[in-house]
């Protein structure tokens, strides 16, 4: 009971809470998005999450010039200048008072700290949507085993509250810390990129030796895994890079689907405005023939591949 | 589709609508030799036989289903006894750029040199406004309530299984042996049932004429046609006329066209709202489609060329030229017939047979603007029902609308139906709840909440007219809290709705006593056996519903007052109604906090939602079980139709930041943009209201086509509808397009022609929609997957 008391009162952080979320799991599901990955993908389609501090994020175009949020600050970071409020960031203690008052949601706070409770108060709201669909919760990121103690909390209260639940992960953690994890997961969304690992590296500023031994691991501890692979013109779209990955697949035999997600370029304006570099200059959307040949590689009688999901 | 249905919708497809002044000239004719020779009844009876043994008939080539109300498809007849036309009227529906009816300066003419002589000062409509009180006029004006009854007769009527048992020679015999009955020693109304039966009996005879002049027409056709299949098919036309509607059906052909005699008569009769509707029409029909099929007379494929003759039939028939607020508030050709399928029995089992099936078929191929069809999914609905519904969502027509059976029966069953009847009855027009066959289930106009909060602002004065349309309720830099607020909020709505039920009481006898319509009568359960007429308490059950709109602004208009002003003192009262009568001129930001800063309705945020439930129980409290001219009570109705398009041009800037004469929110539909959480908030939000105390709610959601494809998201969209009705929800429906695709339609509406999107609780053509309401579609959120 006061190990359930103090998982309860467990905080972490967060920088989204997506209700109805489809495309997360079976059924209709709520997303939790953790704050923090210690990836850096040039293709991240949360560039804003990858962070572990909270950030403002300032939308100029919608910016009034009213100067509320600089009324509101008690830190005394934000001026009004020709090219919109600037924040100094010594000063900024991002304690988020400045979004609060800016009437033109110009003004965002990008990760905040919530209690366990919190989360689970946003997640059950939507319970009888997840009974009537057979969805449930995902934890998502960022990286949501970045934050373990946060994450296993989270999944032990849901656990006891009968709740499906989904880990959309990169893969990179300690094995130990996966596994701990595995024991209150129901099933994994395991991203594997590319298999080329000096490749890997340079897109993704890590490398992928840890992630493919930790799905080895998931493997041999009978985990339901859905391997998702994001396919980014440019950086894995040849057909190397799938019949490697269709080899090293081949003997883990718990891994029963793999969904290749095709890119869309939606992600760059968020690089823009996070003042991020985007990297995949000219990447363009794939074409439905390539991507039948890339699952055609790794297609087996018993691994069922599907473009989208 | 086959080659038939293919011809016959592209003729209904292709066909402009126009007006006949055919009706108006034969019943014009008829009360000018008839003038005081018969009690009202009778009058209206043999008015009715005249026009059936006068009017033009029409047997199209390829049909199989025969009759038009007008002289051919898409020809609307007029009825100046209701309403009668102006010369300027008749132009204007020519002029004008949407839902245009073709005239001419020859019915100009007409109506001139015979029509508006005699009806002008005659029409129930003159006669109402020469006695509405002056101060229900200006509130009329201002757009704080519309009157359904000024145009169109009392309608919203919906048949149930009884005329698929009967023919219309069993009813007379029936109004004979209650006429044999009366008593004229003990009975002080024995006369005057005698009159309304005689009248009934009568117009029993003028279907049964008007159907035996189709047989003959069908024969002479029939011997002139060289093609000996199409010969054959005018032969057993002339049968099916001869049989029905004089006699009870005997197959699923003769059922389908009983029907339309049964349509055509009530619709030529009168001009009653929301034409005529078979109901359960799958169940009606499903005996007779097992006995044919048992006995290889009609298979799958015959039965649905059928069932498509039938649907077009609707289509041929658009409403009755509507002009002035009637036009606005209702600005389509849509006459509002919305077929049932599913639900449950009388008995309490779920429906849905292969017959539901068939005609979700139909519905699909079809895809016109008529007839609207809805599935009611009950408990007991198999999902393989929903789903297959669901399908044809997808598809983007906007139908079939979805109904929680469930709530519409225990609506009724609160209301004071028994429960069989109640699973008899169902939805009709948009989403309003009745009992089929048994009750006149009366609308009687929208009432603009936003705005009854503008005159709360002003201290009871309008400020558009500057007139006093309400008692003085304080300035509202007065009121020491929210609670006084809404406390001269409450004084306000008792005073409008009061106002617009003494109007309704006066045009409700009206219509009872100088309106009657006997044969809608006829068809009704229990109108024969009181003797009394549809509109003077005949029906088993009598409900008036007043239409609230805008219950999303007016909670978020609340809301906003209740923080911002009364909660954190951001915004002083002052500031705010000054903001609000410039229309936030130099006020952008205060605006914006309004908007973004304002907990609304439609985000599964208790504090708006209480707030909407304070509102609804306040309507509730205020409109629900006042008595109506019929012995029945008033209940609630939660429905828009177009009205919150022309109800947010009478209303100046509100306090949730919608700018002038913007739309107001639809139905029960969260305001525009305020939703932001997704549709399960949305729902959510919805499931806090006690559907199950209103006559019917209805909720929009835009969904992105991507988000409907493949299988598995047919089935998170009949969960996410499943949901919806576990927490009481009456209707949802959906929009399945993008903006892009609206906007493409804007810019080249011929290439768009086919386009239906949803739009109140009925569908229309997106290129036929006036250019605010196809803004008002666009604006609403559409709802994203993540």
């Amino acid at each position: 009971m006061e190990i359930a008391m103090s998982k309860a009162m467990s905080n972490g952080r967060i920088f989204d809470v997506k209700r109805y979320s489809l495309h997360d799991g079976p059924g209709i599901r709520t997303t939790v998005f953790l704050q923090g990955c210690p990836l850096s993908c040039w293709w991240c389609h949360n560039p804003e999450s990858q962070s572990v501090a909270p950030t403002i994020q300032y939308h100029r175009e919608s910016c009034l010039g009213c100067e509320a949020c600089v009324e509101a600050c008690e830190s005394n970071a934000l001026t009004l200048t020709e090219r919109g409020i600037q924040r100094d960031e010594q000063l900024c203690r991002t304690c988020g008072e400045c979004t609060v008052a800016c009437p033109a949601e110009a003004r965002d706070l990008i990760g905040r700290q919530v209690s366990v409770n919190d989360v689970l108060q946003q997640v059950e709201k939507d319970r009888l949507y997840y009974d009537e669909s057979g969805g449930g919760v995902t934890f998502s990121g960022g990286e949501p085993l970045a934050q373990p103690e946060f994450l296993i909390a989270l999944l032990c209260a849901c656990g006891e509250r009968d709740l499906h639940r989904v880990v959309d992960t990169s893969g990179l953690a300690a094995t130990q810390t996966l596994l701990k994890v595995a024991k209150h997961t129901d099933l994994f969304y395991f991203d594997l990129k590319l298999m080329d690992d000096h490749r890997h590296r340079q897109t993704t500023g890590v490398s992928n030796q840890r992630i493919l031994e930790n799905l080895r691991a998931l493997n041999a501890e009978k985990q339901t895994v859905r391997i998702r692979v994001p396919v980014i013109p440019g950086i894995n779209d040849h057909i190397e890079n799938f019949s490697d990955m269709a080899e090293f697949l081949a003997p883990l035999k718990q891994i029963r689907q793999v969904d290749l997600l095709p890119y869309h370029p939606s992600a760059r304006e968020k690089h823009r405005k996070f003042g991020m570099a985007w990297k995949l200059n000219g990447a363009s959307e794939l074409a439905a023939e390539r991507m039948e040949e890339f699952a055609a590689a790794i297609r087996r009688p018993e691994l069922r591949v599907e473009i989208g999901g | 589709m086959n080659e038939r249905i293919a011809r016959l919708r592209q003729l209904s497809f292709d066909t402009k609508p126009a007006v006949s002044t055919e009706r108006a000239q034969l019943i014009t004719e008829f009360y000018k030799q008839n003038d005081g020779k018969y009690s009202v009844p009778v009058m209206r009876a043999r008015a009715f036989l005249h026009i059936c043994q006068h009017k033009t008939l029409y047997i199209g080539a390829d049909e199989l289903i025969v009759g038009e109300r007008g002289p051919a498809p898409k020809v609307v007849p007029t009825f100046p006894e209701l309403n009668c036309h102006t010369a300027d009227d008749l132009r204007t529906l020519n002029q004008r750029d949407k839902v245009h009816y073709a005239t001419d300066e020859k019915m100009v003419e007409v109506y001139e040199k015979e029509v508006i002589p005699y009806w002008r000062g005659r029409s129930v409509r003159d006669r109402v406004f020469a006695h509405v009180p002056e101060l229900w006029q200006s509130a009329y004006e201002a757009g704080v309530f519309t009157e359904f009854m000024e145009q169109r007769a009392p309608g919203h009527t919906t048949l149930d299984g009884e005329i698929y048992r009967k023919g219309l020679l069993d009813y007379k015999a029936e109004i004979a042996a209650h006429m044999s009955r009366l008593d004229y020693h003990a009975d002080p109304d024995a006369a005057r049932k005698a009159e309304q039966l005689e009248a009934m009996s009568l117009s029993c005879d003028a279907a049964i004429v008007f159907a035996e002049r189709h047989a003959d027409l069908a024969e002479k056709m029939a011997e002139q046609e060289s093609d000996p299949q199409r010969r054959a098919e005018l032969q057993r036309i002339a049968d099916v006329c001869r049989h029905v509607p004089a006699h009870a059906p005997r197959n699923t052909w003769e059922a389908i066209q009983i029907y339309w005699f049964h349509h055509l008569g009530t619709i030529t009769e009168l001009n009653g709202w929301d034409a005529m509707n078979p109901g359960h029409l799958d169940q009606h029909l499903q005996p007779f489609f097992a006995a044919d099929l048992a006995s290889n007379t009609l298979d799958r494929v015959a039965a649905k060329e059928l069932l498509s003759c039938l649907w077009i039939k609707f289509n041929n028939h658009p409403a009755p030229p509507k002009v002035g607020v009637t036009a606005k508030e209702s600005g389509t050709y849509n006459d509002f017939t919305n077929i049932n399928l599913g639900g449950l029995t009388r008995e309490g089992a779920d429906a849905v047979s292969e017959i539901s099936y068939l005609l979700l078929e139909v519905v699909d191929e079809i895809h016109l603007l008529q007839p609207q069809a809805n599935v009611q999914i009950s408990s007991r609905t198999p999902d393989r029902f929903l789903k297959s519904a669901c399908r044809i969502i997808r598809k983007g027509y906007g139908y079939p609308a979805i109904f929680n059976a469930d709530a519409v029966i225990s609506e009724q069953v609160r209301a004071g139906k028994s429960i069989e009847d109640a699973r008899e009855g169902g939805t009709s027009g948009c989403i309003e709840t009745g009992a089929f066959g048994k009750e006149a289930y009366v609308l009687t106009g929208y009432l603009n909440l936003p705005k009854i909060l503008e005159i709360t602002l002003n201290d009871g004065l309008d400020p558009a007219s500057g007139k006093r349309l309400g008692p003085p309720t304080g300035l509202p830099t007065e009121f020491q809290s929210f609670d006084e607020l809404y406390a001269a909020f409450q004084t306000q709505l008792t005073h409008f709705v009061d106002l617009k039920v003494e109007v309704n009481q006066y045009i409700e006898s009206m219509f009872a006593r100088y309106v009657p319509a006997p044969f809608l009568s006829v068809l009704i359960q229990d109108c024969i056996a009181k003797g009394r007429d549809y509109y003077d308490a005949g029906p088993r059950y009598n409900t008036t519903y007043i239409q609230c709109c805008g219950i999303g602004s007016v909670t978020d208009s609340f809301s906003a007052l209740q923080k911002h002003v009364y909660q954190t003192n951001r915004i002083s009262m002052q500031q705010l109604t000054e903001a609000l009568s410039n229309d936030f001129a130099d006020a952008e930001a205060l605006r914006l906090l309004l908007v973004n800063k304002t907990p609304k309705f439609g985000n599964d945020l208790d504090e708006a939602d209480d707030l909407m439930r304070r509102i609804y129980d306040s309507l509730f409290d205020t409109i629900d079980g006042r008595p109506n001219t019929k012995g029945g009570r008033y209940h609630l109705n939660m429905l828009s139709t177009t009205c919150h398009v022309y109800f947010g041009t009478r209303v100046g800037a509100s306090a949730d930041g919608r700018h002038a004469g913007m739309p107001i929110s639809d139905g029960t539909s969260p305001a525009h943009g305020a939703d932001r959480n997704g549709p399960t908030a949305v729902c959510r939000s919805l499931g806090k209201m006690d559907q199950i105390r209103s006559g019917g709610t209805l909720l929009n959601q835009r969904f992105l086509p991507q988000v409907l494809e493949g299988e598995e998201s047919i089935a998170k969209l009949a969960s996410l509808v499943r949901t919806y009705f576990r927490y009481g929800g009456h209707h949802i429906q959906f929009n399945v397009v993008d903006t892009p695709t609206l906007r493409q339609a804007q810019a080249h509406p011929e290439e768009f022609r086919d386009l239906l999107v949803r739009v109140a609780g009925y569908s229309d053509y997106f290129v036929d929609m006036g250019a605010d309401l196809q803004e008002e579609v666009i604006l609403r959120t559409a709802q994203e997957s993540f």
